[in-house]
């Protein structure tokens, strides 16, 4: 009989676990952990929850499984903490568990798919309505459809056809650690639309990319990364709060509650699957949270939708495997990280992807990882592996949030290596202003942020009246264009019509004087113009 | 149940003690022992490995032999008795009476770790702590569940300012308490802190726990854990709003470190442990109001930053943590040295306004903070090129600047505002500029408030 014989907080030795395979899940003494290290019998399992009391003797027994998700209708609406286990509906503390509740819903099923066909692996064979704003496809292992049920409730565990011999339900179970499989990854570039004018038009993102959002604290980052979770155009959001406030948890719940869907008119919720595992929840179990929230998007991936996960934060997820591997006596690299953080950076966001299916039909996983630097220095490892990695780094400037520019989106700072890219798909999709727009608003702030270091040495009246001007359109484009209140009804989200509008409306004016100056008319006299429909137009649907 | 007691102990070193041959014994369980003397002192198990217990000695283990010393283990993790008997108490970082009175009592005991409290329970905090300091509540209000910090540099009054905001706070009408928890304070400095608070323990209002700077130093890491354990079970099982005052945050982390090291864990950022972060957060993290339930848990963290520097982890790492933060600045001339422009309440929008304080009360913020900011742009250049080549706009907000240094952010520290004499003196602080300069309040509020300086 295996047994505990070691228990330093999160790490725990067992022996006797004869046969047990690594990232086997155990229950160690009623609370739930994973073998991370094998020798001969003797077994080092790293525990998801508190081990309070957890003394040497205690038994263990091995669940059989990897850390699996439960993969199912349940999902969309629903609120988990980092091991997938619902939230919602169980007790106001939580206490070290094995499973929190048992789900008895029944949910109404449509076949889509008569008997006698045969289907390919991953193809839809009905589906279940009600289960979020989107129809949730159950999928076929692939095989000859031997039986199907009949329209009707069904338990999420109840089979609802026969494939190839194998019984199908609503729900599945998938190690968390390991991508589900899809036929290929597709190398066209369609943007995410996230409505942040500074994003869409400077720094996009393509769905099926990768953006590490690094800001210290206080810069707005959790904000940012609302609005996205809020109005960016994905099918599913997987939102995952990976060791932040547990008050902001609170925060987005209420208000995905409350605001609809902008394209179903449902509840923003009931796109949304919140994985909360707040700083004080387990340690380990946030270092799972990544990995169950990215197979949960995959698995709304296979369905053909387009999926984004949002990770607050990931320097959360990369500090709570330092500490575990400092517990196991691991050697330390940088910064006391364990050697393996670039790879598995490299490996998470590598998840990301716009695929064909199995069942053959497009759908991707987006990822934005926020970054939370120690002392916001950006030369840290986990910002700097992560910036390695990724498509985009959207930078969070705490000057910029100092001074009140929210977002504080840094344009300097930051880079969209599918810039030019996406750009073309705007063109390409009626938008033939856009790269214009992006290519003079990029040139202008550039300039703008060169004369204005010069300005602070010399002064702005020795300068030519171009250079005034060049100026004076750098704070039109901040003022009227990338600031964005996330408060404001009329400009939390922004249409990308609208981000094309706004911009043209700013360079027109910025053309106005420049042409002014040109035909002789003083700096001084262009800069004191009335400039303040061009920077309220934003406030105007 | 029976105390089995173990006398083998193997190997002491720093505040650890090993003890060998037990059995039954879990990690994270409290210890109690006994030295030959007739001593008692406190421990904690911090690693269990067959038959041996790692045991954290609280006191630490100077005076301790290996020989004729016994070590009783309780069972389970530390419970903390916890109930109204409580208020009006002053005892030690441990939880024991330094009044004099019988040892604490409660209706239950709760243990001293916590538990997470399920997000889903969570209900957004809404509704302010006013704390009649005029700065805090108009610029940086204090919300009922939230948890800010007080970020001062050495050698500023931080101490009397988190010791004025509670004497002073109170929530209107409802049943309010503090739980004060000191960590490695000074005699001198625990003392101003009693002082201050004399009212509010006669009248029942305060909980103490000192843990003073001779006090053992291990022993600094259980004082916050016992005083947020009573200060959850006021607020959420007795429906008090409970504000926890916890000081010094820095001298805490040290004392986290000395263990650390001790332990021989590999160190992290300055020497701190790598799980810094994660046990900050589960005290932080404490804070917060309850679906269904009246109390609140408010949580005011003070620290001294370490040669000023926020970016030092104890700061930063809170500053994560934590949701705003009041920051106090040596370049502030008066008493409170609060920085405006350096803090920030992420959870006022939600705490101020109609119904809660004043309608215009988010405007008048931010308003005061956007001049603030212009008059420290204007102060910079006026000391580049001399205040004469400023224009007279810009002469307007360097007056507002002292306006609202010498009108609304001084004040005496046995002084209590109330919210209507706070807005009073900011309206008149604003008013020092032109109207047309204020442009982000309605225009009806400053038709019936603006009054131009004659």
């Amino acid at each position: 009989m295996a047994a505990v014989t070691r228990v330093n907080g999160p790490l725990v030795e067992v022996d006797g676990l004869d046969g047990a395979a690594m990232f086997e899940l155990v229950d160690v003494g009623g609370v739930p952990g994973e073998i991370v290290a094998l020798a001969g019998e003797h077994a080092t399992v790293q525990a998801y929850e508190y081990t309070g009391g957890l003394r040497p003797g205690a038994r263990v027994a091995s669940l059989g499984a990897p850390l699996s998700a439960r993969l199912g209708p349940h999902l969309l609406g629903g609120i988990f903490d980092g091991l997938l286990r619902p939230l919602d509906g169980t007790g106001m503390w939580l206490e070290p568990s094995l499973l929190r509740t048992s789900e008895r819903r029944l949910w109404p099923f449509r076949p889509s798919v008569p008997e006698g066909t045969p289907v390919a692996p991953g193809t839809p064979i009905g589906a279940v309505s009600g289960a979020g704003t989107l129809p949730y496809l159950v999928r076929s292992p692939g095989g000859t459809v031997t039986a199907v049920r009949p329209e009707g409730r069904y338990a999420a565990d109840a089979p609802v056809a026969t494939v190839g011999g194998r019984d199908v339900t609503m729900e599945w179970l998938w190690p968390v650690r390991r991508g589900l499989p899809y036929r290929d990854r597709l190398d066209e570039q369609v943007p995410l639309i996230t409505g942040q004018r500074v994003i869409d038009l400077l720094l996009p993102v393509r769905r099926g990319g990768t953006v590490a959002v690094p800001g210290g604290f206080g810069t707005g980052k959790t904000v940012l990364l609302q609005q996205i979770a809020k109005w960016c155009d994905a099918d599913v959001v997987v939102y995952i709060g990976c060791g932040e406030r547990g008050n902001e948890m609170a925060d987005v719940l209420a208000e995905l509650r409350e605001l609809a869907d902008p394209r179903t008119g449902g509840r923003l919720l009931d796109r949304t699957v919140v994985i909360a595992n707040t700083s004080n929840m387990p340690m380990m179990a946030r270092e799972a949270s990544v990995y169950t929230g990215v197979t949960v998007a995959e698995h709304f991936r296979d369905m053909g939708y387009d999926a984004v996960v949002i990770a607050d934060s990931t320097s959360r997820w990369a500090e709570a495997r330092r500490e575990f591997a400092s517990r196991g006596g691991a050697l330390p690299a940088e910064e006391g990280y364990p050697a393996d953080l670039a790879s598995a950076i490299a490996a998470f966001y590598e998840r990301a992807g716009l695929v064909t299916t199995l069942g053959g039909r497009p759908g991707s996983v987006t990822i934005i990882g926020a970054v939370s630097p120690p002392g916001g220095d950006l030369t840290e490892p986990v910002t700097t592996h992560t910036q390695r990695f990724v498509r985009a780094v959207w930078s969070l400037d705490r000057d910029l949030a100092y001074a009140r520019h929210y977002p504080a989106v840094s344009w300097s700072g930051s880079f969209s290596r599918d810039a030019a890219a996406l750009a073309a798909w705007h063109a390409r999709n009626g938008r033939r202003d856009w790269v214009v727009a992006r290519t003079r608003v990029a040139g202008l702030l550039a300039e703008a942020d060169r004369l204005s270091a010069l300005a602070e040495l010399v002064g702005t009246a020795t300068f030519p009246a171009r250079e005034r001007v060049v100026l004076l359109a750098g704070r039109l484009l901040r003022e009227g264009l990338l600031q964005q209140s996330a408060l404001s009804a009329a400009d939390a989200y922004c249409a990308p019509e609208r981000t094309s509008r706004l911009a043209g409306l700013i360079l027109g004016a910025v053309d106005d004087c420049l042409r002014l100056t040109e035909r002789g008319t003083p700096a001084g006299e262009v800069e004191t113009r009335d400039f303040s429909d061009v920077l309220r137009a934003k406030e105007r649907p | 149940m029976i105390e089995l007691e173990y006398t083998a102990i193997s190997e002491l070193r720093g505040p650890l003690a090993v003890v060998s041959g037990v059995s039954g014994v879990g990690w994270d369980e409290s210890a109690t022992i006994r030295l030959p003397s007739g001593e008692t002192r406190h421990g904690l198990v911090l690693e269990v490995d067959r038959d041996l217990a790692l045991v954290q000695v609280l006191e630490g283990t100077s005076g301790m032999s290996r020989d004729g010393t016994r070590v009783g283990f309780a069972g389970s993790p530390l419970r903390v008795p916890v109930g109204a008997g409580w208020l009006g108490r002053v005892c030690d970082g441990r939880g024991a009476p330094l009044d004099g009175g019988p040892p604490v009592f409660g209706t239950a005991a709760a243990p001293a770790g916590g538990f997470p409290l399920n997000p889903t329970w969570r209900v957004p905090p809404a509704e302010p702590v006013l704390t009649g300091v005029s700065a805090v509540d108009l610029l940086t209000t204090l919300v009922r569940g939230q948890k800010i910090a007080l970020f001062s540099a050495p050698g500023l009054p931080h101490l009397e300012l988190a010791a004025q905001i509670a004497a002073q706070s109170h929530v209107g009408g409802e049943p309010f308490s503090v739980v004060f928890a000191a960590m490695g304070l000074t005699h001198a400095d625990a003392a101003a802190v009693r002082d201050a608070l004399e009212l509010r323990s006669a009248a029942g209002e305060l909980v103490l726990l000192l843990n003073l700077a001779d006090d053992p130093v291990i022993e600094r890491v259980l004082t916050p854990r016992i005083a947020l354990t009573v200060a959850e079970h006021l607020a959420f099982e007795l429906g008090r709003h409970v504000l926890v005052v916890m000081a010094d945050m820095t001298s805490y982390c040290e004392a986290l470190r000395e263990v650390s090291a001790a332990r021989g864990e590999i160190p992290a950022r300055r020497a701190y442990p790598g799980y810094l972060y994660s046990d900050l957060a589960s005290l932080y993290e404490r804070c917060g109001r309850v679906r269904g339930r009246p109390g609140s848990l408010t949580l005011l963290p003070v620290l001294t930053m370490p040669a000023g520097d926020i970016t030092h982890p104890v700061p930063d790492l809170s500053g994560y943590i934590t949701e705003g933060q009041i920051v106090l600045s040596p370049a502030i001339p008066v008493y409170p040295p609060i920085d405006p422009l350096a803090s920030l309440s992420r959870l006022m929008r939600g705490g101020v306004g109609a119904g809660r304080t004043e309608p215009e009360h988010m405007d008048l913020a931010a308003q005061t903070l956007a001049a603030l900011a212009r008059a420290r742009q204007a102060g910079e250049l006026a000391e580049l090129v001399g205040a004469g080549a400023l224009s007279a706009t810009d002469r307007c907000y360097l007056d507002l600047a002292r306006a609202f240094t010498e009108d609304l952010l001084r004040q005496p520290g046995d002084e209590a505002r109330t919210l209507e004499q706070t807005f009073e003196r900011a309206w008149r602080v604003l008013s020092v500029l032109p109207r047309r300069e204020l442009s982000m309040l309605d225009p009806g509020v400053l038709e019936a408030r603006y009054r131009e300086a004659a």
